[in-house]
């Protein structure tokens, strides 16, 4: 976040964005466009049937490089590193030493370059010789992400930060269509992989992820040729731009997690439900358990590596939320049982473009948190009926190969 | 017949001692695509700046204010049904409500077009 006054600071497609005639806001302490002029529901559509552009580039990127990388990075997450294979890509959590997240991020084992073949792979400035991991992490976060690498694990590995790196993502079913007519091969790519790629002389590394629910690619391009590239790909009868907007839209019809809105330092992983993240390895009983930060506040309230039951309950849990009713119902409303009793809060919420309803998130007491409860929404003083909802809310269409 | 703008982005059309009102476009704009509107009671009666509606696009939503005080004696059904309209034609089929004027001279403190337009600038 920025201080009032400070300068924003923009990506390497500000002119672009300004060009295609972007409404553009502040976010993340960027000048970011949050639609075009097609706009929200338009951008929206589009992603679902063709493909869409849109800049990330206020995300962080940076690299942990060293043969003790993953051992460290595992000391901050809950998550298994050390068994990725080389350019497979795994969702982490940073966590407090309250078991509270401090951001949520991807990552991606690059390997050690010098075993690698083929196209360069992104080079981050001083780094040494030896096995690299490449991480994604919000842009929000990213300079406190950076400080905690540093304090806690800058003695194991490199942490470099790499600013002169610009994000791209394509997302939709047709994404693959328009990408692969530049940069052949990327249609080999599986959900979850990446590869290093060549483009007019410049190196890519492309995963193909996402955070809309789609097919779809990322893309990490230096900042000098980043401009030249994505209009290279507007240029693709397929693709359109798409602003942030959309971006929040998307993500929410496919039940993932906003950071700041449905996680954050006041929430642990299974309050936020995101148990999936944590890999068998990393939990009681598993080969590796334990060793991350706040893991006697995580690990007693999730399944065992043997598939026991959780020996300890948590106070609340993220549900996803489908309005019956029209009334949109957003984020920060106060969600009441039947009787009026407060049972939680939402933390996200919007009417899915796609789904046409009302949908949510939110955190309720644990009874509440079963599918096809029936819960009301307080909104301007009126119960608003929803129902928990099983995610995602429109049916994911990942590639897995 | 007279337009008349508030400092609230809605604008009234007077007919006799009967107003129309809806959003502007410059509020419509800002909006973004609209997917929700809660319209007022008619035979309701509210003050000048009481919230009478709400106008909700896909990530914000906004009240509508009372430029002036009165009766709602006509809501438009039809933008109910399809919120769309406040985006396609603010200030034609996007009307939101019609009031019966209690007090016409609150009209005279709104802005015409040309001030509205420097003040929405």
């Amino acid at each position: 976040m920025s201080a009032p006054g400070t300068e924003l600071l923009k990506t390497p497609l500000h002119a672009l964005h300004v060009d295609l005639g972007a409404r553009m806001v502040p976010f993340a302490g960027y000048s970011m466009p949050v639609q075009y002029p097609a706009g929200l529901i338009a951008e929206h559509r589009h992603v679902r049937e063709a493909a869409g552009l849109f800049d990330v580039s206020h995300m962080g990127q940076v690299k942990l490089v060293g043969a003790d990388a993953a051992a460290a990075l595992e000391s901050l997450m809950p998550v298994d590193v050390m068994s990725l294979g080389v350019d497979k890509q795994r969702y982490g959590l940073l966590l407090t030493d309250q078991g509270t997240i401090i951001d949520d991020l991807m990552f991606v084992n690059f390997g050690d370059p010098a075993a690698r073949t083929g196209e360069a792979l992104p080079r981050a400035a001083g780094e040494r010789e030896g096995p690299q991991l490449f991480l994604i992490v919000n842009g929000a976060c990213k300079a406190g992400d950076i400080a905690h690498m540093q304090a806690r694990i800058g003695e194991r590995c490199q942490v470099l930060p790499m600013p002169e790196r610009a994000l791209l993502a394509l997302q939709g079913p047709k994404a693959v269509d328009a990408l692969k007519r530049l940069v052949p091969g990327v249609e080999q790519l599986v959900f979850m992989t990446g590869g290093a790629f060549g483009w007019n002389g410049t190196d890519l590394y492309i995963t193909r992820s996402g955070y809309t629910g789609e097919d779809g690619f990322e893309i990490s391009i230096h900042e000098s040729q980043a401009e030249a590239f994505a209009r290279a790909l507007l240029a693709q009868p397929e693709v359109a731009p798409i602003g942030l907007g959309a971006r929040n839209s998307l993500r929410l019809e496919a039940g993932l997690c906003l950071y700041g809105n449905d996680i954050d330092t006041t929430t642990t992983p299974i309050e936020a439900g995101l148990n999936w993240a944590i890999q068998k390895v990393r939990r009681t009983g598993g080969e590796r358990a334990g060793g991350f930060p706040g893991a006697d506040k995580v690990l007693p309230f999730m399944q065992d590596a043997a598939g026991n039951p959780a020996a300890q309950k948590v106070a609340r849990k993220r549900v996803a939320l489908m309005g019956k009713e029209r009334v949109p119902v957003r984020e920060h409303v106060e969600l009441q049982n039947a009787d009026g009793q407060k049972i939680g809060e939402t933390t996200s919420g919007l009417l899915g473009p796609s789904i046409d309803q009302p949908i949510a998130m939110g955190y309720v007491s644990p009874e509440y948190a079963a599918v096809g409860t029936p819960v009301f929404a307080l909104v301007r003083g009126k119960q608003i009926p929803m129902e928990v909802a099983a995610t995602p809310f429109v049916p994911n269409r990942y590639h897995r190969g | 017949m007279t337009v008349k703008y508030s400092e609230d982005h809605e604008w009234i059309k007077v007919e006799g001692d009967i107003a129309t009102v809806g959003i502007t476009q410059h509020a419509q704009d800002a909006l973004g695509d609209v997917v929700f509107v809660e319209l007022p009671e008619v035979g309701k009666t509210y003050a000048q700046k009481d919230t009478a509606g709400v106008v909700e696009s896909v990530k914000a939503a906004a009240d509508v204010y009372m430029p002036v005080s009165g009766e709602i004696v006509e809501i438009n059904q039809a933008l109910a049904d399809e919120p769309s309209l406040a985006n396609s034609d603010p200030m034609g089929a996007g009307w939101f409500f019609k009031v019966k004027l209690s007090d016409a001279s609150q009209l005279d403190a709104l802005m015409d077009e040309a001030a509205y337009k420097a003040f929405a600038a």
